[in-house]
């Protein structure tokens, strides 16, 4: 077993040099023909000029080729953004498509060999060192060690890892074309799912999905006596496979607009932005149905789904940051600040991301419905600012890039606008609470360091205090951590939820409020 | 009353949950909390867990350090030396003194050590304090082969869980012929047995310790069983019970037994000190069934709640409710509610049950008449509430079953274990039980049993 575990270690590795090599491996030759392909109509007469001194040459590397890119291209722009001559500006960023349509590299001609080797080898040393490892560590141990370890416990691994998938956010978000030699080998998948030529967006997706796979194994085998949990992995693994990879990508395969029927407003923050309206509307009765299917899972699949379940029916199994965070972010949930601080902190900011979500999304309708002429462009300088600071920054980089760092529930704690919206229904109107076991409690203090939304669960376990709070995901570890029985995620009765003056069992010489 | 010095001394459980409960019922009382072991109130029970990596130290605390501020609760970081009961003066090993209106004792207990040949070597101790602990950690951190721990008890049983995950081979002397035969009946014992024995332990029963063997420096290098064995080991945990911390109040006026003699109402023999916790021995048993030590977390913790309250209200005699406890076994859970005896008594009936994977078991006993005395349970959990109202309500053991669905406790989708112990119960001992019903869910994705 300890063989197989190093194999495994070995290959994972191994396929992540491979991984992280790629991107450099690449040169670049750009023509006329390919900008005319690459670029929209209206754009490309003054584009095959501007690139002219482009043709023909070669470029040793992605940052030769954007370089020279930006350096024949950008003084146009910025002359036109100085005379303010805003409707002439180019605001599309054509960088990643043209440099993956000049590109040549061995991801280009061998995209299986270079899939196999890179990703491949992750998921296939990933999934082999799991195996191996699980038969190592007894259940009762699943939780050991976590304080000890230099990846869990922010030591060199720890921030080293942080480091990487933090550059990884960036450069996918606002440098993608660095990442054209990744994509070049997803292609041919691209091609056969969706019939269409595939984009850092796809990559992302498949990279996801396979993260959230092959550490959900982890967690099926780490949770083997624990049905509970290993039933929520599952179902994670599946939406995110079924809902947010692969029939969006079908849809696109049918010609139907891409959607992921299990993203709900506003994490889904796009949603009612006029483009989308506009692809429903005019996407015949497919895209009725999602428009409608969307805002009744905003107005009645919400709330009514949580008051049953709470708000763990979405975000421990259902939805996509939830899925990564459950899986790829396990081995980092006891990072997470347990400080009332911190939660004084995340009530201000979780409510306050709700609140710019939803006057976002109305000045949006409203500006929709009234054609423009009451806010005009102004929705899309907000649309752009909530895309960067909240879409991309703090849901991506600071979201996952930060599991190593301060746990694998960031966005979700302090972030989420869905989360609140859900934490909201969950705290005032729901049959979903964590029961405390009478006078069980020893205060040892296992729950509130591995829960992972920071909830100091002891608090409320050690005065006999049922768990009643707006942030709880309902991921089950605090009771399965309990050395002493003591917490059970339940759904019941409204009547006696929440207990305003709970009583310890036990001591009958005196009823004690705590 | 108003506004007397409560000094307390320990910030265990006991000694906290009394200065806490105190705070909320009067706002007047100046208090203050001494402790020599750690600045802040920390979990004991939580040791095990920072060893194994499982927990931080800053974990352990269940308040943020502004918690005493914001209530008042003073904290001084000194051993007591000497108390003169006479003037109410406390006199602190660095020779400082502090004067109390009213003194609460709740010192603790210290583990158990029998005099045996050795025992004072580096490397042997118990496992209660923040500094066994960091002891414990020291000598453990260098390279060793194999430890020995002594005392088949809860503390026992956690040291050679703890030894375990450091990878150091352990041999685990148990003194009875089976593990924990104080509390555990035959059947549990033998399962508890099996399962320790999984996890590659030595387990030695009906062996005790009788010498400390020494290395040149004074370390400790072997042990000799009653057995004539010598076991070479770089370790040895004394886990053989705990007794009341009360060196340092004996040779006082105040009145000592094994612990601070104390009447219900935790009045020791002088007046306005009192003694709560693991270091108070009552005059009489405080209920039926009951010791006169309850070294007990939770009845620790009872102490506090109730002396609090009898400063804040006219005063009554401390009265704890239906028995129960909890602990855990490696990967086995234990929990208990009301009275089932270790050893079978006449008269009264146990039905038992246990999985046929032999990690789960259900005990139940009756008196006489059927009715539930007790429960005992390994491997699943049971809701509190609910058995100590059935049991508090004299329910009939077939009563009990029929409601038994609603008394599990284990996380959604687990193996409905009730149902194996009702047809289990309607074929032992009888009776008119309908078995529950898996709901929907549960028999769609359910763990089966």
């Amino acid at each position: 077993m300890r063989g197989i575990q190093g194999i495994g270690l070995f290959l994972f590795l191994l396929g992540m040099l491979v991984f992280t090599i790629l991107p450099f491996l690449g040169s670049y030759r750009l023509s006329e023909a390919m900008v005319k392909n690459q670029v929209k109509e209206i754009h490309q007469e003054k584009l095959a000029e501007l690139l002219q001194p482009l043709y023909g040459q070669n470029y040793p590397s992605t940052h030769a080729f954007l370089t020279a890119y930006s350096a024949n291209f950008d003084p146009y722009n910025e002359e036109l953004k100085a005379r303010e001559a805003w409707d002439q500006v180019i605001w599309d960023d054509y960088g990643f498509a043209l440099a993956k349509a000049a590109g040549e590299g061995p991801a280009r001609s061998n995209p299986w060999t270079c899939l196999m080797l890179s990703i491949g080898l992750v998921v296939l040393g990933g999934v082999l060192f799991q195996f191996a490892s699980s038969g190592s560590k007894h259940t009762s141990l699943a939780h050991t060690g976590v304080f000890h370890s230099s990846l869990k416990n922010r030591g060199f691994l720890g921030m080293l890892t942080g480091t990487y998938l933090i550059g990884f956010y960036v450069i996918l978000y606002w440098f993608p074309a660095y990442l054209s030699p990744w994509v070049w080998m997803v292609e041919p998948i691209a091609q056969f799912l969706s019939g269409g030529p595939a984009s850092q967006w796809f990559l992302y997706g498949l990279v996801y999905t396979l993260a959230i796979a092959v550490m959900g194994i982890r967690m099926v085998l780490k949770y083997r006596d624990n049905k509970y949990q290993q039933l929520r992995t599952a179902s994670v693994v599946f939406f995110q496979t079924a809902f947010a990879f692969l029939i969006p990508e079908v849809l696109v395969l049918l010609n139907k607009p891409y959607f992921d029927f299990k993203n709900i407003w506003p994490l889904d923050y796009d949603f009612f932005y006029d483009y989308q309206i506009d692809t429903f509307i005019s996407s015949g009765g497919l895209g009725l149905f999602m428009l409608i299917w969307g805002i009744l899972l905003i107005v009645l699949g919400v709330p009514l789904f949580t008051y049953f379940y709470g708000k763990r029916w979405y975000c421990s199994w259902v939805c996509g940051c939830g899925g990564l965070a459950e899986t790829v972010g396990d081995g980092f949930r006891h990072l997470s600040d347990k400080s009332l601080k911190a939660w004084q902190w995340e009530r201000w900011m979780i409510h306050g991301v709700l609140a710019l979500a939803v006057i976002m999304t109305g000045l949006t309708i409203v500006n929709y419905f009234s054609s423009f002429s009451l806010l005009g462009q102004v929705t899309n300088q907000l649309h752009s600012f909530y895309g960067f600071a909240i879409g991309s920054a703090f849901a991506g980089v600071v979201g996952t890039g930060f599991y190593p760092l301060m746990g694998n529930r960031v966005w979700c704690r302090f972030g989420c606008p869905l989360a609140a919206y859900l934490g909201l229904v969950q705290r005032f109107k729901s049959r979903f609470r964590i029961t405390t076991n009478g006078g069980q409690c020893i205060s040892c203090g296992n729950c509130s360091t591995h829960c992972e939304m920071g909830i100091d669960v002891r608090a409320y376990a050690q005065q006999g205090q049922n768990i009643v709070r707006s942030s709880c995901v309902g991921c089950g570890v605090c009771a399965s951590v309990c050395p002493r029985g003591v917490l059970k995620l339940e759904n019941g009765p409204e009547e006696g939820r929440i207990h305003e003056f709970p009583i310890l069992i036990g001591n009958d010489s005196i009823k004690l409020r705590s | 009353m108003g506004s007397r010095h409560f000094v307390i001394i320990g910030n265990g459980i006991s000694g906290i949950t009394f200065a806490r409960n105190l705070r909320k019922g009067d706002d007047k009382a100046r208090i203050t909390v001494i402790s020599g072991e750690s600045p802040y109130f920390f979990s004991r029970t939580a040791l095990m867990y920072v060893y194994m990596g499982q927990m931080k130290w800053e974990h352990t605390q269940p308040y943020e350090p502004f918690f005493w501020k914001k209530n008042r609760i003073d904290l001084i970081k000194a051993w007591v030396k000497t108390i003169t009961f006479e003037s109410k003066i406390l006199v602190f090993d660095s020779g400082e003194t502090l004067k109390y209106d009213v003194l609460v004792l709740a010192t603790g207990s210290k583990p158990a050590f029998f005099g045996w040949p050795g025992q004072d070597l580096k490397g042997v101790q118990g496992l209660y304090t923040k500094q066994d602990l960091e002891a414990m950690e020291a000598i453990t951190n260098v390279p060793m082969e194999r430890a020995v721990v002594v005392g088949g008890g809860l503390i026992g049983i956690e040291l050679a869980e703890m030894l375990t995950y450091k990878k150091i081979a352990v041999t685990f002397l148990v003194r009875e012929n089976r593990f924990w035969e104080q509390v555990l009946p035959e059947a549990e014992s033998s399962l508890v047995q099996k399962h320790i024995r999984e996890h590659e332990i030595d387990l030695r029963l009906g062996t005790e310790l009788k010498e400390i063997l020494s290395d040149a420096q004074g370390n400790v290098r072997a042990v000799i069983t009653t057995s004539g064995e010598e076991i070479p080991c770089g370790f040895v945990g004394i886990a053989t019970g705990v007794i009341p911390n009360v060196d340092f109040l004996k040779n006082t006026s105040l009145m000592i037994g094994k612990g601070v003699k104390v009447n219900s109402k935790f009045e020791s023999s002088i007046p306005d000190v009192y003694a709560i916790g693991d270091c108070a021995e009552f005059e009489q048993p405080p209920g039926p069934g009951r010791r006169n030590l309850e070294q007990v977390w939770y009845t620790g913790r009872m102490h506090g709640e109730t002396l609090a309250y009898n400063f804040c209200h006219e005063p009554v005699a401390y009265r704890p409710g239906i028995w129960f406890n909890s602990a855990k076994f490696f990967a086995i859970e234990y929990q208990t509610y009301g009275w089932v005896q270790p050893e079978p008594v006449d008269g009264l009936q146990d039905f038992y049950w246990e999985h046929q994977d032999g990690k789960v078991s259900f005990r139940m006993s009756l008196d006489q008449e059927g009715k539930i005395l007790g429960v005992l349970n390994l491997g699943f959990r049971l809701r509190h509430e609910f058995f100590d109202k059935a049991i508090r309500e004299k329910w009939s053991g077939e009563k009990v079953m029929q409601a038994l669905d609603k008394g599990m406790f284990d996380p959604e989708f687990y193996a409905p274990y009730h149902l194996g112990i009702q047809a289990a119960f309607k074929q032992q001992i009888g009776g008119d039980i309908i078995p529950s019903k898996k709901s929907f869910f549960q028999k769609i994705f359910g763990a089966s049993q």
